[in-house]
Order: C-alpha cells, then sequence, then structure tokens
C-alpha cells in the first residue's frame, strides 16, 4: 500500500526505511521541536490552544469538529485528574490512516498528545488501539518506550518540571468502540457501549473526570501546528479547513493507499495520484468520507474538492477521509447489503431503533438483492431509516442510515431493476 | 427554579430535573420503559422521546435536563412519531401471543402498545428467538424472547442490589440478558426485577401461570419478616394469597421488596399447616373440634396450676406474632397469674432487663438512619437480617455515608466500609470499649464512670472513634446478632456511652416484624404494657434453663427459634403439658406438644406490627382463615372467658389494640433506649476452643418463609455448614468438605466443615433455626470440632 508523502503529517518520511519511526530518524526530521520549545519558552497553556484554533485543524475522526475549541472546553484548572485520550480504534471500513501514523510516524502522534497534555493541563494519557491491528499497537508501544528512555516522557519531562505518561491500550476491534464514549467505556474495562450526552467528555470523561478525546491524524497534525505555525498548516489546505488530510483510497482504483494531500484538492487529482480507475473501467459511484458518509455519483465527485465544506454541500461528508472508489462493475444493492450487515454486525444494541432498525433494514436489503424484493420495500427502507436517524444515544444509527438513503436515492433504478426482475442490472462476478 | 412549558402548561421545576420529572409532576404521561425513578438514567429505550422546540430532532425525556424556558411537547406530531415509530421496533421482534404471556394484562409494552403500535407489524422478516436463561428458583427467565433490552434489571443488580448478576451480553440485535455463565441470581433483593421488568421476560417463577392480574384483588399489609415493616400489596384469588408485591413507601421500603418480603407467602398454604385443633393422646395426634380442645387447654393449665402452682407455667411468644395477639396472651397470663411471660426467645442476656427505661427500638426513623453521616453496625449479618436496610445503607455510603462494623466476620456488604473490627463474639466487648476511649481521647474533657483503662485502642477502633465524632450525624446499631449475643447489655452500655460522647443515636435493628410491639404490649417478664410495672417473672433463658411444668407457646417453634434449641427441646419433652398456638404442625411441635390450636397467620387476621422506629401499623387479614384455623386473639379471648378471666368481651381487634396502647397509636413516648447505668465487663474471656457463631439463616428466619418452596430452593436455604476460618480448618487437620462433629456440651451434630477467611479465626460460624442443628446448644456457647467417621 502506497503512502505518498506530501504535507504534514508524513513530510519527510521515508516509508521504505524499515527505521522511519523510530525516534532518531522523527528527530531528524525536526521532530520533538515543538515540545522542546513549548516547554521552553513555558508557553502559556491557552496560547497552545489558540495556536491549534488558528490552524483551522478539525477533527480527523469523523465529524471534523474544531480541534483547538475541543480543548478550549477543558477545564484546565480542574484540580483532580483529567485525560487527554487517542482515538485510533479506526473500525470503519474503507479507513485505514491512523494504523499508518502508527506504523511510520508514531512519534508525530506521541509528541502531539503530550502538546496536548502540556495546553489541557494533563497528566495522563490514553491512546485506544483498534484491537484487529497488532504489529501496530507492538510498534507503538515500541515508540513509548524509546520516548520514555529519552525523556519525553514520564516525570519533570526535559527537566522542565512538567510531567507527563502516556500509555497503549489495545482494543477488542469492536467498531463501536471508536464512538468517543464507548471507547471510554472500554477504556475502563466494561463493556463498549456509548453514554448518552449530556454530559459530554471535557466534563465527565474517563472514570469520569475531564477528558478530551481526538483522532490520532488530529494529534498528529498538532507538532507541525506549533513548529511552524498555525498560519502555515492553515495555508496548506484553504480556509477553514486547515492542513494537509490523509484519505484512504480504496476500491477500483490502481493504486490503492494513503495519500497526504492539502484539503481543497480536486478529487480528480487525488484519483489520478491513486493511479486512476482500476483497467481504465468507468467510475460510477465515491463514498468519499467512509463507510458512513452518503455515496455520491462519480460525475458529481468530478466536480468536487476534498474538503469539508465542499463534500457536505454536495450532500455527503468527508469523514474519516476514506474514499472508496466504485467502478460500472459494481452492483449498488450488493454494495450496500455489505454495508448494511456491517452496522448490523457492529450496533451496540442499547438503543431500540439502532439495535432493531439496523436488522430490519439489511434483512430487506438482503432480501431485494437476493430476488426476493417487493415494490414496496424501498419506501419501508426510507421509512425505516427515518425512524432510526436522529433517535439514538450515537450516531451509529446515522451512519447505517446514510447509506441506506444515499444508494436508494442516486441509484434507485439498481434498486428498483432488482426489485422487478429478481436479479442484478448490473453484470458482475460476484453477485 | 426553572419555567418551562409542557403542552401549554406553565410550570416551575427545580434546576436539574429531567423532562419527564417534569412532565409527571403535573400528571404529564410520557410514555417510558427503561426509566425507573430509582434507577440510573439509560435512555437506550427511546420512547420516551417528545419535542422541544429549538431542538432538531425529539428528545428523550428522560435523559434531558430542563432548561429555563424550555417547551416541550409530548404529543406534538414529532413527538408522536418517534413514539410509534420506537414503539414499531419494539415490537418487529417481540412475540404478539400476549394471550399466552404470563405478563398478560400487567404488561407496560401490552399497555403502550395499544395507543402507540399499529394495528398490522410491517416487518415481514424472520423473528428473533432467545434462548431462556435459568436465574434459580425465584425469576423465571424462561421467555426471553420478550426481553426489551430495557436493562432495568441491569441496573437494579448493580445500583440497587450492590453486585451485578445480570447483565447484557453480545451485541446489537443479538444482545441478550443473562446471568453469569453458571451462576444463578442470588442477590438477598433480587425479586424486585420482575416488578422492574416491563414485559413478560423476568417473571415470578412461583407465581408463573398460576393467575391473571385481572382475576386478582389487592389489599394491603405488611410484612412480619423483619423489623422494617415493608409494605405489601397481597393478592388474593378466591381465599388464596396468589402473590405479594411491594406497596410503595418511601419511608420504609421505597418501592421493593426483599426475596424474603416477596416469596415467603408460598409457605402460606404448606402442607404443614394446621387446620383443626389436635390433642395427643397416649402418643397419638387426634383432630378434634374447638370445644374440646380448649377445654383440654384449660384443665391442663388449671391442673398444673393445683399442682406445682402458677410459677410451674411458662408463656413464650413470637415477636412474628400481632400486637393485639401478645397484649392479650400476657393479659391472660398475668390475669391466670402467670408471670413468666417473654418474646425474646433467642437472647441470651437479660442483664438489662432492670436497668431498661423503655421499649428498645432502632433509636431513628429509618429515614435518619440512613441520612446519618457515619453508622457503626455492631453485630449485624445485615443483608440477611434486614435486607432492604442494607440496600438503604448502600445508597447512603454512596452519598457519602460512612460505614462502620464490629462484626465476627468481614461479611461482604457490597459496599465500602469505612473501617472495620472482625473479632470473636467474647472481643467485641473490649473492642466497643476501645472505641469508647478513643473517642474520649478525641473529645477534649470528656468522661466516663467505665473504667476503659486497661483497653487497647486498636487502629480500626480509633478510625471507627473519628467517623463517629468527626461525622454531623451519626448511628449505631446494634443487630440480630449482638442482640443474641451473651453480651447484649454491655454492648448497649457502651452504644449509650459512646453515643453520649459522640452525639449518636444509638438504637436495634429489631429482628421481627413485631419486636418493637411485643415490648409494648407487655410481653416481658418484668414490664407490663406500655410499661407499667408487674410481678416480675422468669424471662425465656430461665424459663427453659429450670424447666417449667406446662408452656404455653404462641407461634413459636421452641427449636427454631430459642438460643439454645437443644435445651428447650428438652424442657419441652420433659414438660406435662405444652400448649401450642401454631399456624403449623411442625415436627418439633408434634413430639414436643399435647395441643395444637390453630391460629391464623397474619394474613388471615387483622392485627397491628410496630416497627424498628416505631411505626404502628395495623392491617386486616387478606384471606379467610384456612379450614378450622381462627386469629389467634379470638382463641386468647374464649380462653380467657372459659378460664373464668374477666375483661375479654372483645368484639374487635381494633377494641384490643385501644387498650393495648391507651387509645393511641403515638407509641413515641415509651421508646427508649436508655439503660440506667450499669457496670461494664471488659475482660475478655480465656479463648482455649472455639466459638460458635450461631446465625438464623434468612429463610429461616420464621414459620412461614421457612415453609415457602421457593425459598428452600434457594442457595441460601442450603443445609448449614460449620464455617471456620482455614488456619483453623488447617489446626484442626481437616480437609474443606469433610464431614465434621460439631459438639456443644452433650449434644452434637455431624456436618460438613467449610472455610470462609472472611471469619474471625477461633469462630465457627454454624447456623440455627435448622432441623439438622436443633440439636446443638447456644448460639454464641463454645463449641468443639472433631473429624467426623
Ligand atoms: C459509530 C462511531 C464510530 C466512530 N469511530 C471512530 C474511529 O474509529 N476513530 C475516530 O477517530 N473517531 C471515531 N468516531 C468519532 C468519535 O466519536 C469522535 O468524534 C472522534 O474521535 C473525535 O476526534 P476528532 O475531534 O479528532 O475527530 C466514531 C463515531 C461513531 C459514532
Ligand atoms: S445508536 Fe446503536 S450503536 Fe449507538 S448507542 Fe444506540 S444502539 Fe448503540
Ligand atoms: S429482562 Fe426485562 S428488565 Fe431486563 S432488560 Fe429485558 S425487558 Fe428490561
Ligand atoms: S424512557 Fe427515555 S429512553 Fe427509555
Amino acid at each position: 500500500m502506497a503512502v505518498f508523502v506530501k504535507g504534514v503529517i508524513f513530510d519527510g518520511v521515508d516509508t521504505t526505511q524499515p527505521d522511519c519511526w523510530r525516534l532518531a530518524a522523527y528527530e531528524a526530521r525536526g521532530g520533538y521541536q515543538a515540545l522542546r520549545s513549548i516547554l521552553q519558552a513555558q508557553m502559556p497553556q491557552e496560547d497552545v490552544i489558540a495556536e491549534v484554533k488558528n490552524s483551522g485543524l478539525r477533527g480527523r475522526g469523523g465529524a471534523g469538529f474544531p480541534t483547538g475549541l475541543k480543548w478550549s472546553f477543558m477545564p484546565r484548572s480542574f484540580p483532580g485528574d483529567k485525560y487527554v485520550v487517542c482515538n485510533t480504534d479506526e473500525g470503519e471500513p474503507g479507513t485505514f490512516k491512523d494504523r499508518d501514523i502508527l506504523r511510520y510516524n508514531p512519534h508525530a502522534l506521541i509528541e502531539g498528545m503530550i502538546i496536548a497534555g502540556y495546553a489541557m493541563g494533563t497528566r495522563v494519557g490514553y491512546n485506544y488501539i483498534h484491537g484487529e491491528i497488532f504489529a501496530e499497537y507492538e510498534l507503538f508501544e515500541a515508540a513509548l518506550d524509546e520516548a520514555r528512555a529519552a525523556g519525553y516522557l514520564g516525570e519533570n519531562i526535559l527537566g522542565t518540571g512538567f510531567s507527563f505518561d502516556l500509555f497503549a491500550h489495545h482494543g477488542y476491534g469492536a467498531y463501536i468502540c471508536g464512538e468517543e464514549t464507548a471507547l471510554l467505556e472500554s477504556l475502563e474495562g466494561k463493556k463498549g457501549q456509548p453514554r448518552f450526552k449530556p454530559p459530554f467528555p471535557a466534563s465527565f470523561g474517563l472514570y469520569g473526570k475531564p477528558t478530551t478525546i481526538n483522532n490520532t491524524e488530529s494529534f498528529a497534525s498538532v507538532p507541525f501546528i506549533i513548529r511552524d505555525g498555525a498560519q502555515k498548516f492553515l495555508e496548506a489546505g484553504k480556509p477553514n479547513n486547515g492542513g494537509t488530510k490523509l484519505f484512504s483510497v480504496s476500491g477500483h482504483v490502481n493504486r490503492p493507499g494513503n495519500y497526504e494531500i492539502p484539503l481543497g484538492t480536486p478529487f480528480s487529482a487525488l484519483l489520478e495520484m491513486a493511479g486512476g480507475m482500476k483497467d481504465g473501467s468507468r467510475l460510477k459511484a465515491v463514498i468519499p468520507g467512509g463507510s458512513s458518509a452518503p455515496v455520491l455519483p462519480g460525475e458529481v465527485m468530478m466536480d468536487l474538492t476534498m474538503d469539508y465544506d465542499s463534500i457536505s454541500k454536495a450532500g455527503s461528508m468527508l469523514g474519516s477521509g476514506a474514499v472508496i472508489v466504485m467502478n460500472d462493475q459494481v452492483c449498488m444493492v450488493k454494495a450496500l447489503e455489505r454495508l448494511a450487515y456491517f452496522y448490523h454486525e457492529e450496533s451496540c444494541g442499547q438503543c431500540t431503533p439502532c439495535r432493531e432498525g439496523t436488522g430490519w433494514l439489511y434483512r430487506v436489503i438482503h432480501r431485494i438483492e437476493n430476488g426476493q424484493g417487493r415494490p414496496e420495500d424501498l419506501d419501508l427502507l426510507n421509512s425505516v431509516g427515518n425512524n432510526m436517524a436522529g433517535r439514538t444515544i450515537c450516531a451509529l444509527a446515522d451512519a447505517a442510515v446514510f447509506p441506506v438513503r444515499s444508494f436508494t436515492k442516486h441509484f434507485r433504478d439498481e434498486f428498483e431493476y432488482h426489485i422487478e426482475h429478481r436479479k442484478c442490472l448490473v453484470e458482475h462476478k460476484w453477485c | 427554579m426553572l419555567e418551562i412549558e409542557i403542552d401549554g402548561k406553565k410550570l416551575t421545576v427545580p434546576q436539574g430535573s429531567t423532562v419527564i420529572e417534569a412532565a409527571h409532576s403535573i400528571g404529564t404521561y410520557i410514555p417510558h420503559f427503561c426509566y425507573h425513578k430509582k434507577l440510573s438514567i439509560a435512555a437506550n429505550c427511546r420512547m420516551c422521546l417528545v419535542e422541544v422546540e429549538k431542538a432538531p430532532k425529539p428528545l428523550p425525556a428522560c435523559a434531558t435536563p430542563v432548561t429555563d424556558g424550555m417547551k416541550v411537547h409530548t404529543n406534538s406530531d414529532m413527538a408522536r412519531n418517534a413514539q410509534k415509530g420506537v414503539m414499531e421496533f419494539l415490537l418487529i421482534n417481540h412475540p404478539l401471543d400476549c394471550p399466552i404471556c404470563d405478563q398478560g394484562g400487567e404488561c407496560q409494552l401490552q399497555d403502550l402498545a395499544v395507543g402507540y403500535g399499529n394495528s398490522a407489524s410491517r416487518y415481514q422478516e424472520e423473528k428473533r428467538v432467545v434462548v431462556g436463561k435459568d436465574m434459580g428458583p425465584l425469576i423465571s427467565a424462561a421467555e426471553m424472547t420478550r426481553c426489551i433490552h430495557c436493562t432495568r434489571c441491569v441496573r437494579f443488580t448493580e445500583e440497587i442490589g450492590g453486585f451485578q448478576e445480570i447483565g447484557m451480553a453480545n451485541r446489537g440485535e443479538f444482545s441478550e440478558i443473562l446471568p453469569f455463565l453458571g451462576k444463578t441470581v442470588n442477590s438477598e433483593i433480587s425479586g424486585n426485577v420482575i416488578d422492574l421488568c416491563p414485559v413478560g421476560a423476568l417473571t415470578s417463577k412461583p407465581f408463573r401461570y398460576s393467575a391473571r392480574p385481572w382475576e386478582l384483588s389487592r389489599r394491603k399489609s405488611v410484612s412480619p419478616h423483619d423489623g422494617l415493616g415493608s409494605n405489601l400489596i397481597v393478592q388474593v384469588r378466591t381465599g388464596q394469597v396468589m402473590r405479594v408485591l411491594p406497596l410503595e413507601n418511601e419511608a420504609i421500603n421505597e418501592c421493593w421488596l426483599s426475596d424474603r418480603d416477596r416469596f415467603s407467602y408460598e409457605g402460606l398454604n404448606s402442607e404443614e399447616r394446621l387446620r383443626v385443633p389436635m390433642i395427643k393422646h397416649g402418643g397419638v395426634w387426634h383432630e378434634t373440634d374447638w370445644q374440646t380442645a380448649l377445654e383440654y387447654v384449660v384443665k391442663g393449665l388449671n391442673g398444673v396450676s393445683a399442682d406445682h402452682g402458677k410459677d410451674a407455667i411458662g408463656v413464650l411468644a413470637s415477636p412474628y406474632s400481632t400486637l393485639e395477639e401478645l397484649y392479650l396472651v400476657q393479659k391472660l397470663a398475668r390475669a391466670f397469674g402467670v408471670n413468666n411471660i417473654d418474646h425474646r426467645l433467642r437472647r441470651s442476656d437479660f442483664r438489662g432487663d432492670e436497668a431498661q427505661q423503655g421499649v428498645q427500638w432502632l433509636g431513628s426513623t429509618i429515614l435518619e438512619l440512613v441520612s446519618a453521616k457515619s453508622v457503626l453496625l455492631v453485630g449485624s449479618t445485615q443483608r440477611k437480617e434486614q435486607p432492604l436496610l442494607a440496600a438503604r445503607l448502600r445508597q447512603a455510603v454512596k452519598k457519602g455515608t460512612e460505614l462502620n462494623v464490629l462484626h465476627y466476620a468481614a461479611d461482604e456488604l457490597l459496599t465500602r466500609v469505612n473501617a472495620g473490627i472482625v473479632l470473636p463474639p467474647q472481643a467485641w466487648v473490649a473492642a466497643l470499649g476501645g472505641v469508647l476511649k478513643a473517642v474520649l481521647g478525641l473529645k477534649e474533657g470528656s468522661t466516663t464512670t467505665l473504667d476503659v483503662s486497661a483497653i487497647d485502642v486498636s487502629e480500626d477502633a480509633a478510625r471507627i472513634a473519628a467517623s463517629l465524632v468527626n461525622a454531623e450525624s451519626a448511628a449505631i446499631v446494634l443487630g440480630n446478632v449482638a442482640q443474641h449475643h451473651p453480651d447484649f447489655s454491655q454492648l448497649l452500655m457502651l452504644a449509650q456511652e459512646i453515643g453520649r460522647l459522640t452525639g449518636a443515636r444509638f438504637g436495634l435493628t429489631t429482628e421481627a416484624g413485631n419486636s418493637v410491639g411485643a415490648e409494648l404490649a407487655g410481653a416481658l417478664p418484668k414490664r407490663g404494657p406500655l410499661g407499667t410495672t408487674v410481678t416480675a417473672g422468669l424471662n425465656a433463658r430461665e424459663m427453659l434453663a429450670s424447666p417449667r411444668k406446662a408452656y404455653v407457646l404462641l407461634n413459636t417453634e421452641v427449636e427454631f427459634d430459642s438460643y439454645d434449641s437443644q435445651q428447650a427441646v428438652a424442657a419441652m419433652k420433659a414438660a406435662e403439658t405444652v400448649i401450642a398456638l401454631s399456624a403449623y404442625k411442625g415436627q418439633g411441635l408434634l413430639d414436643y406438644a399435647d395441643v395444637l390450636l390453630p391460629i391464623a397467620p397474619f394474613t388471615e387476621t387483622a392485627g397491628t406490627f410496630v416497627s424498628m422506629e416505631g411505626r404502628v401499623q395495623s392491617f386486616n387479614g387478606v384471606v379467610r382463615p384456612l379450614g378450622e384455623a381462627r386469629p389467634a386473639w379470638k382463641v386468647l379471648r374464649v380462653l380467657g372467658n372459659m378460664l373464668g378471666l374477666s375483661g375479654f368481651a372483645y368484639d374487635s381487634v381494633e377494641e384490643i389494640r385501644g387498650e393495648c396502647l391507651k387509645a393511641g397509636t403515638d407509641v413515641s413516648a415509651n421508646l427508649s433506649n436508655t439503660l440506667s447505668s450499669m457496670p461494664v465487663d471488659f475482660s475478655v474471656a480465656a479463648t482455649a476452643g472455639l466459638i460458635r457463631a450461631g446465625e438464623v439463616p434468612m429463610y429461616h428466619a420464621d414459620a412461614i418463609c421457612r415453609r415457602s418452596p421457593p425459598l428452600q430452593l434457594t442457595a441460601e436455604a442450603a443445609a448449614p455448614r460449620a464455617y471456620v476460618h482455614g488456619s483453623v480448618l488447617q489446626q484442626l487437620g481437616l480437609e474443606e468438605g469433610a464431614a465434621v462433629v460439631a459438639v456443644q456440651g452433650d449434644s452434637q451434630v455431624t456436618l460438613p466443615v467449610a472455610v470462609d477467611n472472611r471469619l474471625a479465626a477461633g469462630v465457627v460460624r454454624l447456623a440455627c433455626a435448622h432441623p439438622t442443628t436443633v440439636a446443638l446448644g447456644g448460639l454464641f456457647d463454645r463449641i468443639e470440632l472433631k473429624r467426623g467417621a
């Protein structure tokens, strides 16, 4: 899987070098300078947060919430324990960027989290790592050891009196544990299921203490912002969409992989970087932001730039930045069935609409795919979806509904054909 | 206060209220399943979705805090749509076969489906089937397909029960409610999940399929099983008690019941119920009529009194009897000239009788106790003695109460214990003396007349003292074990001293539903009704230690109810006549009594129980007496008349109650734990051997629960074993599970030995009130363990 290095996190990382993740290599790239400068200058916490705010960094975990603003919600002067938590639970179909950060540049994340800890007055951080990635987990532990040995972690960091420690936690592979409050429950040793909000983690987080949770990529962007300045980060992208972003391109392209490119880059350019459509096939559809994002027809995508605002204006979302490219060989009914199956499997089961609805959606789509669709099914799917979305504790129910709505909207003819003719409109090998 | 509007109605509610609380406060109903006022908010069922102006999506009323100026619509299109949508989801995988469901007719899902459901389902796919679970003999979880995953049961066990015994395993549609693998649900208050379960997933195993709710009438009653006085709804059909449910009373049982309160009713119609009067002739029992039986009793009493004098007669009554029964039995005895009356059969220390100033009680209300900031439990196996009080204390600890314990076992209280002293019973007086001494040290200038100079203050005693001294309000409570303890009066005296110095209230968590009532009624050898002066008689212990020629037993089986069962049975067997007024013909009574008069249990008679907090609770019979059984007050009335005594012309229970309580129900003036000064002996008896810790098992406490088949099937009711600390086992050279011979004096029984390392060394925890241990002696006397054959 190729990693194209052009931007903030992977700048200068030679992923072909087995030691590129090591501390020495990171330091040679200017690593830990940001931390040093903050600590040596005793930079006021609010200045660090202001810098992150000014950078226009938006959360890379899916919702795109401004990171600096989130940091400012932390009650910095709260006297008891507080935590920063990194979300490396990456389990959404199509998303595979955070594991590459752990694999090739873990110290960027570690440095980012230490800075976050400093800015929010916390002494302890955790990184919750998806249970199905093992080598990356071990490598991250090794990187933590390096950082500790070098005095970047632990008591009295770099002799400045600031103390912060960071621990890795290996999850068990449940998608729902990527939802921040389910992640906290799981980190506490409980069953991973989302909490009702409010209260939000900033006031009632890990062990009931104020907690800030960010995505791996969000944290890993921070050293650059501090070292090179908010302005430089902002300019790397476009207004309100600061920085570069990692896109996990998968599907029918010639070179699937992670591409770090400026926000605002045209989709067509990204597609080209990824080697263009596989075997010259025709682009049919793209899910631009991970499996929870609404699908968009290929021709719509070709006119869009890859940033939060542009994609959302077109009716989808940038989400985690997982770009799933589908060519005209794809049966959209089958593709949706697969996605619906995922959400049916992964619902935690607390909320009635999600627990019952995800199964209902899947079964109806499965029926359609298997030639047992009924004319009223498409309306039924929409109606069931409407009863789910926005009525649950977490956004998984919405995530389950978005694909259903968008697939049946943009590719209604394929669904109707399936129902009427009991077979695919598209001739392909896997139906 | 916040001003809000619900469906156009303006109201003000306190900050921090949720929308559902606000709505309920003005009688606006919002449909809900997972919400329960006593449980944490889960917000998972989504049935309570309502429209809140300015919110883009419907919000769950149970979890949405009210904000000032909020406008809520519970019935708008948005709200109705959302609620109907949720109802549809709830029903797609729920069996639609209410007619064959045990919950039918009292099912929240069924009720709400009428208002929010459609007449036909749009769900045409295969429905989910969930295999049943085994939660033990009380709760049926056979039909888990009906579960709607509200997690009320899960939250109950964790938050109120104190220990999560039910969980939701798996994910999504495959989520299943289940007990831990291979385990049943053993909480002493488990049955509440049946009430909490909004559907027919968790139902009462004994009640299941025995009746429909609409066939049952609901009658109020009061639980006799512990001193709490839990309020009951007894449901009856055609003269039979079919089920017992809680009657909500925030001051007592809230909306809960202990399993003992809930399931003991199954013992009411036991095969062992005594249905007709019986007389034993030449060792053979004969059924007879009331007239004959009563004439026999009169003849017996007159005969013994003529031959041996009135002092040869003893009256032993049970504190599980009603106030009126106890009043009449003492009145009858005293009018007849018999002064040997007592209800404290399991007590061993009566040294405080002279010093006692009034009726012993909790020393505060239950609410006051659970809002104390520091509590010291002395000799209380709380969870088994008063299960709901234990649950309330757990809630108190969550709110900051410091719980301190003096016991012979570091029992699992399922809550945080601030400081605990674990010592064998004979060391308790010195241990509590240590607390007193530490208090003296903390309270400058305070003094006591007790000589504490020789006492060592342990670290834990110091912590307990600090907790009591520093708390804004404190309470010292002597549990059942302390009340049966051979140094009870000494412990009470020390509690009083510590209370005097720290301002802590002190009192007893009384054992039976009417222990306080029994004292008020004067069923005591040295105090008459409401403390009137009487000619002193023998106490329970004395009546058995120096056997009488005749015994009158009111509602008691002495082999189960006495401090020293072996001694009690011997005394009965040696007597010329044993007259038993009993609801049951237990084996013991059949052995040692010679006349059995069938009386009504609490469900079949009107009466009054006075709870540990001095609350006078009267109730009516909920069904007619079984067979020829009669309310004991009527039996005693007739007996009084037949004995030619005056003052037995009562027409009603109310008349007796009025006479007993001097027509008032405010008995507070009579309640007092104060003892006039008594010496305390702090020396610890030499402890060469082992001491028995003889506790009453939870489901053997009284005649009714002893006969409840479902309670007897619980793990708790298993045959007693001799529990010892591991070190004791080692010293004895025995291994866990081995048969041992437990010897007390010249009596012995053989039973398995078991290890419990939470016990103080030197103690053998060996239950009483069980057929396998009745041959043993005193509850807190010396005991020897030897390898069994
Ligand atoms: C069902 C679900 C799954 C999620 N999975 C992830 C995930 O794997 N990684 C992640 O960073 N955020 C995930 N999120 C988003 C997190 O809840 C949270 O918003 C994010 O970690 C915040 O970080 P950010 O502000 O840096 O984006 C998920 C959210 C939902 C509702
Ligand atoms: S929406 Fe689904 S995944 Fe999220 S909390 Fe509810 S049931 Fe669980
Ligand atoms: S068993 Fe009953 S109480 Fe427990 S989750 Fe299911 S429906 Fe709710
Ligand atoms: S009652 Fe509010 S979500 Fe269940």
